[in-house]
């Protein structure tokens, strides 16, 4: 049902024209491809690290990669997606600068879910407290944090800016709402749609 | 006799390529007649949609599920082949086809050559991983199956599963290659060629021509016993064995001592008695020959449209997952949809025998949603 969906999977299904061709890079469980092939009949497949995670999308009938994405996508022709997807995965790779690369080359528009580690509730932990901070979005301590880079919504957005990667669309998020004023203090994730 | 087992099964063999019409090898010579056996499970359905076919490794049979009438041990997948199984044999018509160059029923060097009513012994003609998988396109026609469903397989039986999609690719719906490689390494050569040698080296190997004498018993054995350690992963020897010793002491002599060299000893020496020397070589040099690489697999040009499920094992060191993965990249280049899972398991190449449960589940929903349709996620949550 339309209720139980994330709503950075609902906005990133939005942004899915009908009928495309889509590669989720770090796709989990499946449950966003599994929503964009029912409601975007979108032609999907993905790439996992997770063993157990592969089992999940087997079950869904997905096509799926174990691998992880630093080594990149030389399998894959220029521009033979029309969507890469990076939701919520690119603060996890090792290769941050590599991985994007390869996303914007083999995809026209790449879809880009960073978590913002300058949301309000984060800076105040960090700041009144003096802790790495743990939020619900943020979930992990320093010590288990699957997370290998911190950025916040405004550093990937001057990072597209000195790289040359137009912007095409942003999305904000807290929780289940949108965000719409001060993106960088008051969202939790930001969803970015670039392209090179 | 569990519930779930198809129950009691015989071998079948079909006899084919009578002469004029004998096989034509990939060397060059022709084969005929042939006879290859096979098993089958469940039943063909009226569209004839439901077949797959299962393909063996090495040393095993057309015998994959089931019981022989009398045996206590069912076949080799039965873990996979059954009702409600995998391969659930209440859906699917399943397929075990042995391979020609065997002696487990099929024309091999231990049949008798007809031109001499002898064996064939080193008379056969070499034979590669295509000839048999020709040999078996008779056993499919013959059956009246046009597309199969799936054709799986692991080690030798997945090299056959890419070996069908490349000769038939329009008579394969989808494959499942397991623990296979598009091509033997020099180090998986290497082995193989060291087991040819033991078998060569031993005197009562005799040119090939033993039949009805003594046969190269040890040299097979010794053979057999490489292969058994190439099998297992270090883990996995250490978990089965340890350094456990068979008495309470040293021998201090060159009797069986710890209990892996008994396992050797005993797994190799019942190995003899069901597996003929000259199979060995002309096997073993068949998956040498073996090599899809470098676009082979798939023909320039040509659209092929066969799903793909591609399977391999962490411990694996025999046919290690940088081959699987090599697979599933080349597929990727051509936009073929193929599936990758390396499965976390310490029984090394073992494991596609063994770790059965992770294995099954892949296999079974793989199936279930190419059985369906290809929109599967879309159309049948």
């Amino acid at each position: 049902m339309t209720d139980n969906i994330r709503i950075d999977h609902r906005i990133i299904s939005g942004i899915i024209s009908s009928g495309a061709k889509v590669l989720d890079l770090g796709c989990g469980a499946g449950d966003l491809l599994f929503l964009l092939v029912g409601e975007k009949n979108a032609k999907v497949q993905g790439i996992e690290l997770n063993e157990q995670s592969i089992y999940k999308c087997v079950e869904k009938g997905l096509s799926v990669f174990h691998s992880d994405v630093d080594s990149g996508l030389p399998e894959y022709p220029d521009k033979s997606f029309d969507f890469v997807i990076l939701n919520q995965s690119l603060q996890e790779t090792h290769r941050v600068e590599f991985v994007l690369n390869e996303a914007l080359r083999v995809g026209k528009k790449v879809i880009v879910g960073v978590p913002n580690f300058a949301h309000y509730r984060s800076r105040s932990q960090l700041f009144f407290r003096g802790r790495a901070p743990v939020t619900p979005s943020l979930p992990y301590g320093w010590h288990n944090s699957p997370n290998l880079h911190f950025l916040s919504i405004t550093d990937f957005a001057d990072y597209c800016k000195a790289h040359g990667i137009n912007v095409e669309q942003t999305f904000f998020t807290a929780g289940n709402n949108t965000v719409k004023f001060w993106p960088n203090m008051l969202a939790t994730a930001g969803i970015f749609v670039i392209s090179r | 006799m569990t519930v779930k087992s198809v129950g009691t099964v015989e071998t079948q063999f079909y006899e084919y390529a009578q002469h004029p019409h004998e096989l034509k090898l990939e060397c060059g010579k022709k084969l005929g007649p042939v006879t290859l056996a096979y098993e089958t499970y469940g039943t063909l359905n009226k569209e004839r949609s439901n077949a797959v076919l299962v393909l063996h490794a090495l040393s095993m049979d057309a015998h994959a599920a089931g019981f022989h009438k009398g045996d206590k041990n069912p076949g080799w997948w039965d873990a996979l082949i059954g009702p409600g199984k995998a391969l659930d044999t209440g859906k699917y018509f399943v397929i075990c086809s042995n391979v020609i160059g065997g002696c487990k029923g099929s024309t091999g060097p231990s049949s008798i050559n007809p031109k001499t009513g002898k064996p064939y012994g080193l008379e056969f003609p070499i034979i590669t991983i295509s000839d048999m998988v020709l040999a078996q396109k008779h056993l499919v026609d013959h059956l009246g199956i046009k597309k199969l469903l799936c054709v799986v397989g692991g080690s030798m039986g997945g090299m056959q599963v890419l070996e069908w999609v490349r000769s038939y690719p329009d008579c394969v719906r989808s494959a499942i290659p397991i623990a296979t490689a598009l091509k033997h390494s020099p180090q998986q050569i290497g082995f193989d060629e060291v087991g040819r040698q033991a078998v060569m080296a031993d005197p009562a190997w005799n040119k090939g021509d033993y039949y009805g004498k003594e046969t190269p018993e040890r040299g097979l054995a010794i053979a057999r016993m490489i292969g058994h350690i190439t099998y297992m992963s270090d883990k996995s020897m250490e978990q089965k064995f340890s350094r456990r010793l068979v008495e309470k002491n040293y021998s201090f002599s060159f009797e069986t001592d710890f209990e892996v060299e008994g396992y050797l000893r005993y797994r190799s020496d019942s190995f003899v008695k069901r597996f003929d020397a000259n199979s060995y070589l002309y096997i073993t040099k068949a998956m040498d020959y073996f090599d899809l690489s470098g676009g082979k697999l798939i023909p320039s040009g040509k659209m092929i449209d066969v799903r793909f499920l591609v399977i391999a094992f962490k411990s694996d060191w025999l046919y290690p997952s940088y081959q699987s993965q090599e697979i599933v990249r080349y597929l990727k280049i051509y936009g073929l949809d193929a599936t990758y899972c390396e499965i976390n398991s310490t029984y090394g190449h073992d494991a596609f025998l063994l770790e059965i449960n992770e294995e099954a589940h892949l296999i079974k929903h793989f199936l279930d949603k190419t059985y369906l349709g290809y929109d599967v996620a879309r159309k049948h949550d």
